[in-house]
């Protein structure tokens, strides 16, 4: 960046930036991004908070033992979590501008998604099915919330990839489109930290309760 | 098998003719007044052709300038229905003595008087101090804009919006009767049936998602577009209490997202979260809700802490004294403001160990805070004081603020807080801190910067009427409550047994009243000056031979702020520019990248509203359509690939000399 210099003499100080670098635009896309996703950590963190406080209030209803099943959501966990591995590669191909592959790792990516899903929604009817439904106890009300609210994030990060995947096949890898990537790629991380977080506090913890 | 009834409900779900309040006279008469104003603005605005100019120029712009303006006007426009309120309030409460039962029926009254509150909070201050942080951050900063234009708009118009969801319970339907929080089980469904507490979550998730996305706005533009040497430590000190408070909202605000979340599941679903029976706590809902409440009356004090600092040593004509215990005042403020949550329920029984901590830290809070009034104070010793009107608000700002503080810190103290829990001391503590605090400091501020955004300073004799009003009436309105606070008498009472409390009630009226005319004052002085612009026109960019870069550039600013970027050596960086010769560049001007404006924001917000409106009323249609035509809006917006348009060179050079012959011209008078 070069600096004014104007009539002053040399020595003297100077106010202001005559060539100006502009500011690359989306500059700060990732530092707010990042500050939004731990706005939204926090709507988690008061999530668990609350299941902390009412997960163990069944009201004479079933709790965790009765109802979870651990492979089921062992099978689960595994595919969110290979969904973050394919979102990594599809982030690779991105770097070496290999739109194909990028895309492809992106469909893998939204596959494993929508089979998390598939399984939650399963898992879900299954409980109310057997009358454990969110109103039945403080208990069920937080556990429906804290992962369907989950559930809900996975399923607008589909759209999301979804609607990215247009976006990078009508207007191929811009500069734009690779931030709006890895935007995309921290919300979907972020989504299985959580969902780390869920496995452990919710189902393993509660099946020792 | 679909009868009309069946129709009915299914299009206007629980909207029906009785949903208007046909059999109340006066809101009758204020719908008719509101209606007959809003026609005759509608019909001026038609007749004069300014539509077309509004949208392009104001509606869609995505300048931080005009977007704080249209945030302040929305808090003053607020005000005077939050204020409306507080009067009928004072009114009710000072002629329900001996057996009368006032004019307001309790349905009403309950209404009003969380309506006060939720109105004041978050569509009053939360507005205003919104207002000026994106006034005036982006120019002291040396920016051409905030991070994220677009967002910033779309944010204004979500925060506008919630302000719409209030203003209509008035007119269709009720709003909650509650209190200002809402607290459960009363906010459940089984004691609030009817739409009020869902205008109530509604109006504010709806201005929730707005004042995040304009917190971590402010937050990107601090940390990445500060003007070059400008380092942390080098920022105005408003500019870091903004930074503080936007630090703070994306800290606090999703708290009271998810809490009001749960809160609507209760209410439209049935679980059991809030509710007395199936586990569920409602003592959990006040413990969540006041983790977003605490920080959020430090949200509205920082930035005023921070106009109060600028205004103190520019009017000073020094610089602040000890700016950097200032900063750390400020930062410790903003993490203890997140430890004392359970001070506002010390009478919930959790045991003197709990209490005690939370006690504790309430009290270390008024160590910063009593730091910053010493740093105040020595600014001002020995400084050559110009008592102009933000000075005057500055000063009415320390004698009241201190006194709010210290009632403060006797409520911190838990036994006698068992003792004055919910009574008219607390009503009167929390309204000296917030008028003596924030809204002074918005007073100061406005007549700070009003030069600075307009180009014409405020006129000074209706700007003292207006000071005078409102400090005497704030006296007059609120030490009479100290007093029945330390009688016993609890808060949001309709009618009163004991008649010799009245004539402290009749003061507080007389206090409400003053005000009233502080108000009118103000409304005028900004008329008056809008009349009298030519002779209190600022030529210079520096009306009041200010330290800090917004006064580096023109008033009313370009739309670009500055030709060039300002290079920043000093903590006062216009003081400096002045001090060392700084000439003004008047060539070599390129063109300027700037944002494009944009409607997107109006649609989704507009959208917003009518989600929420079908939420409210159970008209599924309506939600479920203006939420997928709001998904299908905000996908269609970022379709669009062309954001920004250049200045061209030319335009800035014609800008440019205009200012170079206005301050010739000035020079010469």
């Amino acid at each position: 960046m070069t600096v004014a210099m104007g009539t002053l003499k040399a020595g003297e100080p100077v106010f202001y930036v005559v060539d100006e670098h502009e500011h690359p635009e989306g500059s700060s896309t990732m530092l707010g991004f990042w500050i939004y996703l731990m706005s939204d950590c926090l709507i988690f963190a008061i999530l668990f908070a609350v299941y902390g406080v009412l997960g163990a209030k069944y009201a004479a209803g079933p709790a965790p033992k009765d109802l979870f099943d651990l492979s089921l959501v062992a099978v689960n966990t595994a595919f969110l979590l290979l969904s973050s591995l394919t979102y990594g590669f599809a982030m690779l191909s991105m770097q070496q501008n290999r739109l194909k592959a990028m895309q492809a790792w992106l469909v893998v990516t939204g596959l494993f998604g929508l089979a998390f899903l598939g399984i939650e929604l399963t898992e879900f009817a299954h409980m109310i099915h057997e009358g454990a439904t969110p109103q039945r106890s403080a208990f069920l009300s937080s556990f429906f919330t804290l992962v369907g609210t989950h559930g809900l994030h996975v399923t607008f990060g589909l759209i999301w990839l979804v609607t990215l995947m247009v976006q990078v096949k009508r207007f191929g890898l811009i500069e734009a489109n690779r931030r709006r990537l890895v935007c995309l790629s921290m919300f979907w991380h972020f989504l299985d930290v959580i969902w780390i977080g869920v496995f452990t506090f919710v189902y393993l913890m509660g099946m020792l309760r | 098998m679909f009868d009309t009834a069946n129709l009915t409900k299914l299009i206007f779900g629980r909207l029906t003719l009785e949903s208007l309040p046909l059999h109340e006279p006066i809101i009758i008469g204020t719908f008719a007044m509101v209606a007959l104003g809003g026609a005759a603005l509608f019909g001026a605005l038609t007749y004069f052709r300014l539509w077309g100019y509004l949208w392009k120029e104001w509606f869609t712009t995505v300048d931080h300038k005009r977007i704080g303006i249209m945030y302040m006007v929305l808090g003053i426009v607020m005000l005077l229905r939050g204020f409306a309120d507080a009067l009928m309030m004072r009114l009710q409460q000072a002629i329900a003595f001996n057996g009368s039962e006032g004019y307001l029926n309790s349905h009403h009254y309950d209404q009003v008087f969380t309506a006060h509150g939720v109105i004041m909070i978050f569509f009053v201050a939360m507005p205003l101090v919104t207002g000026l942080m994106n006034y005036v951050v982006p120019l002291q900063i040396g920016a051409r804009d905030v991070s994220f234009p677009f967002l910033n708009n779309f944010s204004f118009w979500m925060t506008t919006a919630g302000a719409v969801l209030v203003m209509c319970s008035l007119f269709v339907g009720e709003f909650a009767r509650t209190g200002w929080l809402a607290y459960p089980p009363l906010s459940n469904i089984s004691y609030s049936p009817d739409v009020g507490v869902d205008y109530y979550i509604w109006a504010l998730q709806v201005a929730g998602v707005g004042t995040l996305l304009s917190g971590v706005n402010l937050i990107c533009t601090i940390v990445k577009m500060r003007a070059p040497g400008m380092t942390m430590m080098k920022m105005p000190v408003f500019t870091w209490t903004s930074l503080c408070t936007n630090v703070l909202i994306v800290a606090s605000f999703p708290v009271l997202t998810a809490v009001l979340a749960l809160l609507s599941l209760d209410r439209y679903v049935g679980t059991n979260f809030f509710t007395n029976d199936f586990g569920g706590d409602p003592m959990m809902y006040v413990n969540l809700i006041w983790i977003w409440g605490h920080p959020e009356v430090y949200i509205l004090i920082l930035p005023a802490f921070g106009i109060f600092s600028e205004v103190t040593s520019t009017f000073s004509g020094k610089r602040l004294f000890g700016y950097t215990s200032m900063v750390y005042a400020t930062v410790v403020i903003t993490i203890l403001s997140y430890l004392v949550w359970l001070h506002h329920f010390f009478t919930m029984g959790s045991g003197a160990s709990v209490n005690s901590f939370f006690g504790i830290t309430t009290m270390i809070i008024s160590i910063p805070t009593g730091a910053k009034m010493f740093n105040w104070l020595f600014t001002m010793y020995r400084g050559r004081i110009r008592f102009e009107l933000p000075m005057m608000w500055t000063v009415a700002f320390m004698l009241t603020f201190v006194i709010g503080g210290m009632t403060g810190v006797l409520l911190a103290v838990p036994p006698a807080d068992f003792v004055l829990h919910n009574s008219l001391f607390l009503v009167a503590h929390f309204h000296n801190v917030i008028i003596g605090g924030v809204l002074f400091g918005l007073f100061a501020g406005i007549a700070y910067w009003f030069p600075k955004a307009f180009g014409f300073k405020l006129d000074v004799f209706w700007g003292k009427m207006s000071f005078w009003f409102w400090t005497v009436g704030f006296y007059f309105a609120f030490m009479p409550l100290y007093v029945l606070g330390l009688m016993g008498v609890t808060r949001r009472l309709r009618t009163f047994d004991d008649p010799s409390l009245q004539i402290w009630f009749v003061i507080a009226g007389i206090g409400a009243v003053m005000i009233l005319l502080g108000i009118a004052s103000f409304l005028i002085q900004i008329a008056v000056s809008i009349l009298r612009r030519e002779q209190l026109a600022d030529v210079t960019g520096d009306p009041w031979d200010a330290r800090t870069l917004e006064w580096a550039t023109s008033s009313p600013p370009p739309a670009y702020n500055f030709a060039f970027t300002p290079v920043v050596h000093d903590n006062d960086a216009w003081w400096d520019m002045k001090r060392r010769g700084y000439a003004r560049p008047l060539a070599g001007f390129k063109a300027i990248h700037m944002p494009s404006n944009t409607g997107t924001g109006v649609i989704l917000a507009g959208l917003s509203t009518t989600m929420a409106f079908g939420l409210i009323w159970y008209m599924w249609w309506m939600a479920a359509g203006s939420f997928v035509a709001l998904l299908a809006v905000a996908i269609g917006h970022t379709f669009n690939y062309h954001r920004s348009f250049h200045i061209p060179a030319d335009e800035v050079v014609s800008v440019e000399r205009a200012r170079t012959e206005l301050l010739a011209a000035g020079a010469k008078s």
